[in-house]
Parts: structure tokens; C-alpha cells; sequence
């Protein structure tokens, strides 16, 4: 074995490795949007989140806009404040927009729904750090079912 | 008080082995490294153990993939979730398979040949004509080939999830006719960079510095005659694959544990 052929083939094996982390980055991994890009941050509170959890999604109608980033416990009146980053591709959402944490099909994950609102004089756009005010809770199915027989009692 | 005595000696022998240990891992990878004069060194051994472990990587990847795409289907076919059947494979495989299973086959391909072959050098008294030449064997002999498996096992275990993932392919959407879209963009939702392949590498370069480590060490430090090399190859295979599964459970905790 001489030294030039084992360098070529050690050659060959260190570009094999490359060849599949990049597969691994570009097919398997989303190496998409947090990477190649600047992102900014939105806030909302919610009442319930749900299962919703760090690095769930953002989605505008489907497509993926953001992740969440962090979730905490607003200290002064115990409701959860959900961080949201948010490419900046997508800068221009209304301060009418609203958010509602939802479930992909029956037993998906969930994630965050974003609805952009309407704009029109004297709405500003989302800048960073601003609070989305128009919030909707996750649905709980125990309340639904409570809410259900509730219903049905008093009529 | 026989059995105290015993017990202090064992354990004194456990202590002192693993003081020498640490004393090959300084002297051949901290103590004045040469870099530039080695490299050559370290690239032959990076032939021996990595490229020809390749062929054992990537049949036993292909085939892990294909294995689990088969019985994951059979499973997530029942709830209709066939389409998480992409991100099933590769999170067991970038998370846990790809990293434990290279450096169990690591340690039966390659470990054993280390250790066989420095154990040898140490009979023959190579490594003895070495330090009569004022070269230092741990420099010479131990942190190439500590250094080509460290820098080789990562890139193997990349490779192994690769395939696995393609071999995962091959049976989940070729033959058992799962949507491909679904297989990879569910795969692409659900596994994240950092997370999960960064932190498999980090795992799998843990392991091969163990791996190697527990090779070398064996191999410098085993019983000159062919009754002891025999002895060191068996130990490095069982104390590698010990030390790697239960690291990976350390491991795995740290990493992925707390959610």
C-alpha cells in the first residue's frame, strides 16, 4: 500500500463524511430558515397554551413563518407569555394580527396559528418586541366536555 | 480478612491501571503535540481505521435502516401514521443507533486490531528499540492512531445514519409504498440541527475517544506474551462496548433527558 493511494482513499472517506452531513443538514435536518436569515421577536399571552412547547412552529395559513422560542409565566398576573422569533422575511403583519395556539390533525403537535389582520390608516406594523394582544387560548378538551354538559343542563 | 486484603488490591490495581491510562492519554495527545510532523502519521491510520471500517459501517447502516423503516411501518400502519415513519428512522438513528452502534462495531473492527497490534510491538520490543532511539513511542505509535480514531469514528458514525436513513427510505417509501414526501418533509419538521445531529456527533466523538483510548491503553500496557495480548484484545472489545452503553445512557440524559 503505498502512501499516495491511502491518502486518496482517506481523501475519499473524509469527503464521504462531508457528502453526508450535508445530507443530514440539507435533507433530513431544517436547516432552512433559523440559519440564513435575521429573525425578530413577538410576544403574546395567552390564558392556556396547551401543549404547546419551545420550538413548536409559526404558521401564516400553513407556512411555517417562526418558532417559539421561550415560554414563561408572566410574574405579575400569573398568565403565560409565549416568545415568538420570527424571520424577517416576514416583517410586515398588521398590529390587528391575532394568534391562537392550534393542533395539527387529531393528535398532532401544536403550534402556533397566526392570522395577519387587516391594515389600513392609522395601523402600525409589528416591530420587535411588540405584544399581540388578539390572543385565543388553546382548546382543552376536559373544558369542552365540561363546557358540553354544562350546556345541556341548563336547558 | 482475606476477602478485605483481595478487595484492596483490586481496588488498588483498578486505581493505578487508570493512573496509567491518564498517563498515555497526556503523554500522547497534551504533551508537546507535533501537529505538522505527525500528520502523515495520522492520515495512514485514518486508512486503517476509518476507511476500512467503512464496508461494516455502511452494510450493518443500510441494514439497520431497512430493519427499522419494516417494523416501524408495521406498527404506525395501525394508527394511520405511516407518514411519521421518516422521522421515527432518523431520530433513532442520528440520536441513539448511529452514534452507539458505530462505536460497537469500532471496538470489534478496529479497537481489537489496535490493541492486538501495539501489544504486539510491546512483545517484540519495538516499542523498547523506539525508546532506545529516544523517540517516544507515545508520541510515535499511540497518539496517531488515538487521534484517527477520534477524528474517524464521528465521521463514520455520519455516515452510518446517512445510510440508514436512505436504507430507511428504500424499504419505507420504494417498497412498503409510504408517501416520500411525507417521509422527508415530516423528517425535516421534526429533526432539528443542533439538537439532534449536532448532539449525536458530540455523543459519537465521546465514544471514540473512549473507544480508542481504552484500544491503545490496552494494546501499550498489555502482558508481552500471546497469552496477554489475547487477554487485552477480548478486554478492550468488552470494556469499549461497557463504557459506550453506559456512557450513552449519561449521555442521553443530559442531552435529551430534561424537555
Amino acid at each position: 500500500m503505498n502512501s499516495r493511494k491511502t491518502e486518496l482513499l482517506v481523501g475519499a472517506f473524509v469527503a464521504m463524511a462531508i457528502a453526508a452531513a450535508l445530507m443530514l443538514a440539507i435533507h433530513v435536518a431544517n436547516q432552512g430558515m433559523e440559519s440564513n436569515g435575521e429573525t425578530y421577536r413577538l410576544y403574546a399571552k395567552f390564558d392556556n397554551i396547551g401543549g404547546l412547547k419551545e420550538r413548536s412552529a409559526v404558521k401564516v395559513g400553513g407556512v411555517t413563518i417562526g418558532r417559539v422560542d421561550s415560554i414563561r409565566l408572566d410574574p405579575s398576573d400569573f398568565t403565560p407569555v409565549v416568545e415568538m422569533t420570527i424571520s424577517k422575511q416576514y416583517m410586515e403583519f398588521p398590529e390587528t394580527s391575532s394568534v391562537a395556539v392550534l393542533t395539527s390533525g387529531l393528535l398532532g403537535e401544536q403550534y402556533i396559528g397566526f392570522t395577519p389582520g387587516f391594515s389600513f390608516d392609522g395601523i402600525e406594523n409589528l416591530q420587535d418586541g411588540d405584544y399581540i394582544e388578539d390572543t385565543k387560548s388553546a382548546l382543552v378538551l376536559e373544558d369542552l366536555i365540561g363546557q358540553f354538559l354544562f350546556g345541556r343542563d341548563s336547558e | 480478612m482475606d476477602w478485605l486484603a483481595r478487595l484492596g488490591a483490586s481496588t488498588l490495581e483498578s486505581l493505578s491501571a487508570l493512573g496509567r491510562a491518564t498517563q498515555v492519554l497526556f503523554g500522547a495527545v497534551i504533551a508537546k503535540p507535533q501537529p505538522v510532523k505527525h500528520f502523515p502519521l495520522v492520515v495512514k491510520q485514518m486508512y486503517v481505521v476509518g476507511v476500512q471500517s467503512l464496508l461494516i459501517i455502511i452494510v450493518s447502516g443500510l441494514f439497520i435502516g431497512m430493519v427499522m423503516a419494516l417494523q416501524g411501518y408495521t406498527i404506525l400502519v395501525d394508527y394511520g401514521a405511516e407518514g411519521s415513519l421518516g422521522p421515527m428512522v432518523a431520530l433513532s438513528l442520528l440520536r441513539e443507533l448511529g452514534p452507539v452502534v458505530t462505536a460497537l462495531l469500532f471496538a470489534g473492527r478496529a479497537g481489537s486490531a489496535l490493541t492486538a497490534e501495539i501489544g504486539l510491538m510491546k512483545a517484540t520490543e519495538q516499542l523498547s528499540s523506539l525508546e532506545m532511539m529516544a523517540i517516544d513511542p507515545l508520541r510515535r505509535i499511540i497518539a496517531p492512531r488515538l487521534w484517527a480514531g477520534i477524528i474517524s469514528m464521528p465521521m463514520l458514525a455520519l455516515i452510518f445514519s446517512a445510510v440508514g436513513i436512505l436504507g430507511g427510505h428504500l424499504v419505507g417509501v420504494d417498497w412498503l409504498g409510504v408517501d416520500a414526501g411525507s417521509y422527508w418533509s415530516i423528517m425535516q419538521a421534526t429533526v432539528e440541527w443542533n439538537e439532534d445531529v449536532l448532539n449525536g456527533v458530540i455523543k459519537s466523538a465521546v465514544f471514540a475517544l473512549v473507544v480508542t483510548w481504552i484500544s491503545v491503553f490496552k494494546g501499550y500496557d498489555a502482558v508481552p506474551t500471546s497469552e496477554g495480548i489475547s487477554k487485552a484484545t477480548t478486554e478492550t472489545v468488552v470494556y469499549s462496548s461497557l463504557a459506550v452503553l453506559g456512557l450513552d445512557f449519561v449521555l442521553t440524559a443530559l442531552m435529551f433527558g430534561i424537555n
